[in-house]
């Protein structure tokens, strides 16, 4: 097969990603700090890419200058998300747990569905018509724009948890919840925070993503799989495992639809989870706990 | 002595009686609440009794669909011996999911999240699978639908309800005895405690996996059911995650770990279902969405009101078991 074919797919994939990684992310820091599955995460995701074609549509706003509205709109759902519905939920089982965001994902897609419709929704922008070229490969300037602000949407993330005391209390109640409260820190507003912020990753990868795909309702149970697969594999509670799992599946992904069916790429990711549960539960980059 | 043996005795001859006295409508949704009564019980063997969470109960439905619908589609051999078949491949999925899990100490959520990678997988490979009809699905001959002929398993709706009532039964039976057997206290002790459960000397690794075993087969022949019930099978539909998840809604709105909580969830999310499609039809409001919406408004209702469930409480004001 032709190389630089090849090179393009795996640059494609990589750069995809990444914006999964973000997306993941958000995930990780909810499941690792508010230990709650998050089972309306891709149905978040879908809603974000729905809001950026909206403001699109409405406003001709750029879906990366969507990011700011979008991603105070989020913070404030997370929050009140956890405020409101998750946090009675802490003490009950995890079947519950999981019933209620089911019941929360189930509203918001067919809310979307009622609102959109079935049909395929998206933005146009003239950069997604151009690439970089480096060599023989082309990057489209639309992936690289998005891997970017993936990147740095993680970076500041990152500077969040490790440099600021809110970042820091937030790290504390993930190591140790009884530890937390006993120093006085109020956890449940914390874990709001933490849910917010995880809603304001997928804010971002969500607006990032609607340059690369169209956006229907059903891709938000596809997408809350999709973050599932990237956590595990990554490592849950790893902020790099997180983004190093979106490559893996994206390039796994984008070769497996070059060389098998498209329709098979998502069967590779389901097998390489199995396989990391199984054998390193931890994730890739993990820690054992 | 309660009233729970009278008051069992009512309903089952309700419901022995019902197809004679309502129309073809209210039969199948009647059928549709005694599935999901037994496929509700089913589950709870795995998550109610023994304590593990299953999100993949759909690969189960689907491997019995297609093992039964396999043999009749390819070899025109009747479902009875079908059942068989389902019933093997079910056990021995369960056994090895469970052998899997449970040998490489992977419990609650990540149990969870492999249920269902497994059953996502088994549907992407069923997707690719040509032989069995991959994506555009497999069609099961219908040869006539006006007499009883249970050899073939084909006749009116009526016997397919008379199928279900029975299986239901046989379940809620079944369950009864599970919870007083030997199993049964060895899975509640499990549930509640693990660590403690292996310090009595419980082989938790054996009873966690007969557990899945049993759910599973009894899944499974769910799934023999829907295949000649409806005739026609898509990978889509019947490994979906929405299915896995349509299972559990009956047990844990009714009440998880009891026995007639999953009956009695069953039949308020049917009717409850049924009856927003009804009512929006009625107002004329029936744009894609808004039926599934409401749906998820009860269930996030009833979920965040009554944490154990409809089932509890109710037992408790009428005085009767569980």
């Amino acid at each position: 097969m032709d190389p630089v074919l090849i090179g393009n797919v795996v640059a494609a994939g990589m750069l995809t990603g990444l914006v999964y990684g973000l997306m993941a992310l958000g995930l990780s820091v909810i499941f690792g700090v508010v230990r709650v599955v998050n089972f309306a995460h891709g149905e978040m995701m879908t809603v974000a890419m729905y809001a950026a074609t909206v403001l699109f549509a409405a406003f001709k706003l750029d879906p990366f200058l969507a990011v700011l509205p979008a991603a105070v709109a989020f913070f404030v759902f997370g929050y009140g998300l956890q405020a409101g519905l998750i946090n009675p939920f802490m003490t009950r089982p995890e079947h519950s747990q999981f019933m209620l965001l089911v019941a929360v994902a189930i509203i918001m897609v067919n809310a979307l569905l009622m609102l959109f419709g079935p049909d395929a929704r998206n933005v146009q922008v003239d950069y997604q018509l151009e690439a970089f070229e480096l060599g023989p490969l082309l990057f489209d300037k639309a992936r690289v724009y998005a891997a970017t602000a993936a990147v740095i949407a993680t970076a500041l993330l990152s500077a969040l948890f490790r440099l600021t005391l809110t970042g820091k209390a937030i790290r504390a109640c993930a190591d140790n919840y009884l530890g937390a409260k006993v120093v006085g820190l109020d956890v449940k507003r914390l874990y709001a925070l933490t849910f917010g912020l995880g809603a304001v990753c997928v804010a971002i990868a969500g607006c990032a993503m609607v340059l690369l795909v169209d956006v229907t309702p059903p891709l938000g149970p596809a997408y809350t799989l999709l973050a599932f697969i990237i956590v595990i594999v990554g490592g849950l509670g790893s902020m790099t495992g997180a983004l190093l799992g979106g490559i893996l599946i994206g390039v796994s992904e984008a070769l497996a639809g070059l060389v098998l069916a498209p329709s098979a790429k998502s069967m590779f990711s389901f097998g390489l989870l199995i396989l990391v549960l199984l054998l390193r539960p931890q994730g890739l980059l993990g820690k054992r706990s | 002595m309660n009233r729970t043996a009278p008051l069992l005795a009512v309903l089952a001859v309700v419901l022995l009686a019902l197809p004679h006295v309502v129309g073809s409508y209210a039969l199948s949704v009647a059928t549709l609440i005694l599935y999901f009564a037994y496929t509700g019980q089913a589950w709870n063997v795995m998550m109610g009794f023994a304590g593990q969470l299953s999100l993949g109960h759909s690969l189960y439905v689907g491997v019995g669909a297609y093992a039964a619908g396999t043999l009749f589609y390819h070899y025109e051999i009747g479902p009875w011996a079908g059942l068989w078949l389902a019933l093997a491949l079910c056990v021995l999925l369960g056994l090895a999911i469970g052998f899997l899990a449970f040998r490489f100490g992977i419990s609650g959520v990540y149990f969870a999240l492999l249920t269902i990678a497994f059953a996502e997988f088994t549907r992407l490979g069923f997707d690719h699978a040509d032989w069995l009809g991959g994506p555009g699905g497999m069609f099961l001959r219908v040869a006539q639908r006006d007499t009883w002929d249970l050899a073939n398993f084909r006749g009116p709706p009526i016997m397919y309800y008379y199928t279900m009532l029975a299986l239901a039964a046989g379940a809620l039976a079944l369950c009864a005895w599970l919870l007083r057997s030997r199993a049964g206290y060895y899975w509640q002790a499990i549930r509640e405690n693990e660590e403690a459960a292996r310090a009595l000397g419980i082989n938790t690794l054996r009873w966690k996996m007969l557990a899945v075993a049993l759910s599973a087969a009894m899944t499974g022949v769910s799934g023999v059911f829907l295949a000649f019930y409806y005739n026609n099978l898509f990978p889509e539909q019947i490994f979906h995650i929405s299915r896995s998840i349509e299972i559990i809604l009956g047990p844990v709105i009714g009440g998880v770990g009891t026995l007639f909580g999953p009956i009695l969830g069953a039949a308020v999310l049917t009717l409850l279902s049924e009856g927003i499609t009804e009512a929006l039809a009625a107002l004329g409001w029936e744009s894609p969405g808004v039926k599934q919406v409401f749906y998820g408004l009860v269930l996030l209702m009833v979920v965040m009101f009554l944490p154990n469930g409809i089932w509890p409480g109710l037992a408790r004001r009428m005085g009767v078991g569980r």
